[in-house]
């Protein structure tokens, strides 16, 4: 059975791989004929189950449990699959159509992996001394699944895991090999360098006046010639009557801030969180979003007196940002 | 125990630390889970926990809340939001079902890990808990212990 698996998966490998090269399609057929197939059968645990290593796993789980130490002391239950792991110096005993099932994933560009989901039962404590061995069975190879990490197949395990031949426990895992979403491997450097940069301001014609403005390190709110009424940001009509017609008038520069939030996920190349957005009320009664700056982000406070100063982020773009004001802290 | 029970959260940071020593406790040398560099290049922002952590932290928070004398019989996870150096998981819990038998009470917990980005964990237990015997010295521990648990978990060493 196992010699039929792995002959098959060899076989199918190498034809896959070969037309990878010309960026095959990846017949799902291929990755199905997978199921069922043994992936390890009586392999042994690096380690018999022992204290030293219950002790360490306690000790990075911050697990005080006093039932993992002691004369009587029980593996903690959860260390099921940590006695089945390979580490640094591989496994033995395992069947290569597991290996197989991955090297065809990766030749068509799955090459990323993630585990996904684990169930575990538990039929019997696992105690030091007690000498552990797993079968494993491929149990299913999914199609192609869109998520939110890229797209890929998943792949589930299923091992029983023994301890002096008596079985101990249960343990289904199920792994995402995958294709990283919007990080393609032919990325160029010049690609990269852009990444870096923030991204650009979309200046049009209703809003270039607002850019000349910041550019001349002005910072320009509309106000309509119907009514009066300031605005920000730029619009074509006024939000109080409609009115189409518009002059400008600088700010001051002075504000406070009005709300706030701290970025710290997700990251993006152009920034470095954890920073503070702020959405800052000027003197003139209109507000704006924009970094607060020269103050650590956990210390940015509602009602924080700010003030305007431009930064300059790159050779191409200038920013109006606000400072917190010294001594301003509320 | 009975349904509908909450169980007091557990606030875990994610240290570095944390993600390192639990890998390499679970034997787990995946370059993911130690070396940000080979993470970012894997298209990860930094290095995150690997699940047997999760799993392992899961398990620390049922047996810390029903006490020593639980058993574990059961657990189940699924993963979504990764956990990276830096953020807090915050893991809730609920018993959803409760079924009394000789050898004392077997619940079915509900597990919600959250962390900055969404939620990192979210899985079901079962665990056991033997009938109280005639000694209470060997009564299973109140809840109390695992409130301080969280605040030595908070703080950093």
């Amino acid at each position: 059975m196992e010699a039929t698996g792995r002959e098959r998966g060899q076989a199918v490998a190498g034809r896959r791989t070969a037309q990878a090269v010309g960026k095959g399609a990846l017949e799902y057929e291929d990755l199905r004929a997978f199921e069922g197939r043994v992936a390890a059968t009586a392999a042994e645990g690096k380690d018999r189950v022992n204290e030293p290593m219950i002790r360490h796993w306690c000790e990075a789980m911050g697990d005080t449990n006093p039932a993992y130490e002691g004369p009587d002391a029980i593996a903690p239950p959860t260390m099921l699959q940590a006695w089945t792991m390979g580490g640094l110096s591989g496994n033995e005993g395992r069947s290569a159509a597991f290996d197989d099932l991955l090297g065809l994933l990766d030749a068509a560009g799955y090459t990323s992996v993630v585990a996904t989901d684990c169930e575990q039962e538990y039929l019997r404590p696992l105690r030091p001394g007690d000498a552990v061995t797993f079968d494993a069975v491929i149990e299913s190879v999914s199609p192609l699944k869109t998520t939110k990490l890229g797209t890929g197949h998943f792949v589930t395990t299923r091992m029983d895991v023994r301890a002096d031949g008596e079985l101990a426990g249960t343990h289904r895992f199920r792994i995402l090999k995958y294709t990283p979403a919007a990080r393609g491997p032919a990325r160029s450097r010049s690609d990269d360098a852009r990444k870096k940069l923030r991204p650009r301001p979309v200046v049009n014609r209703d809003n270039a006046g607002f850019w000349a403005g910041v550019a001349e390190h002005r910072l320009l709110l509309q106000r309509c010639r119907g009514c009066g009424t300031l605005r920000f940001p730029w619009l074509p009509g006024c939000n109080g009557c409609g009115g189409q017609e518009w002059d400008t008038v600088e700010a001051s520069g002075e504000g406070t801030v009005f709300s706030y939030v701290v970025m710290h996920h997700p990251p993006f190349p152009a920034f470095d969180p954890p920073y503070a957005v702020g959405l800052v009320e000027l003197a003139e009664g209109v507000r704006i979003v924009s970094n607060v700056v020269g103050v650590p982000c956990d210390k940015v406070r509602i009602g924080m007196p700010v003030r305007l100063e431009f930064l300059r982020v790159d050779e191409e773009l200038e920013l109006p940002v606000f400072r917190a004001v010294e001594g301003g802290e509320v | 125990m009975k349904a509908g029970e909450v169980l007091p959260p557990l606030e875990v940071p994610v240290t570095r630390t944390l993600i390192v020593a639990g890998a390499i406790a679970s034997r787990d040398y995946q370059d993911v889970h130690h070396d940000a560099e080979l993470a970012r290049e894997k298209g990860s922002p930094d290095i995150f926990m690997n699940i047997l952590t999760t799993n392992g932290l899961v398990g620390r928070y049922i047996t810390d809340h029903f006490g020593p004398t639980a058993v574990l019989r059961r657990v189940a996870i699924r993963l979504g939001a990764p956990n990276y150096p830096g953020d807090t998981m915050v893991l809730t819990g609920e018993v959803t079902e409760v079924e009394f038998g000789d050898d004392g009470d077997t619940a079915q917990v509900r597990v919600i890990g959250k962390n900055g980005i969404g939620s990192h964990v979210t899985g079901t237990v079962t665990v056991t808990v033997p009938a109280v015997p005639a000694t209470p010295a060997l009564a299973p521990a109140p809840a109390a212990p695992a409130a301080s648990a969280v605040s030595e978990e908070g703080s950093p060493s």
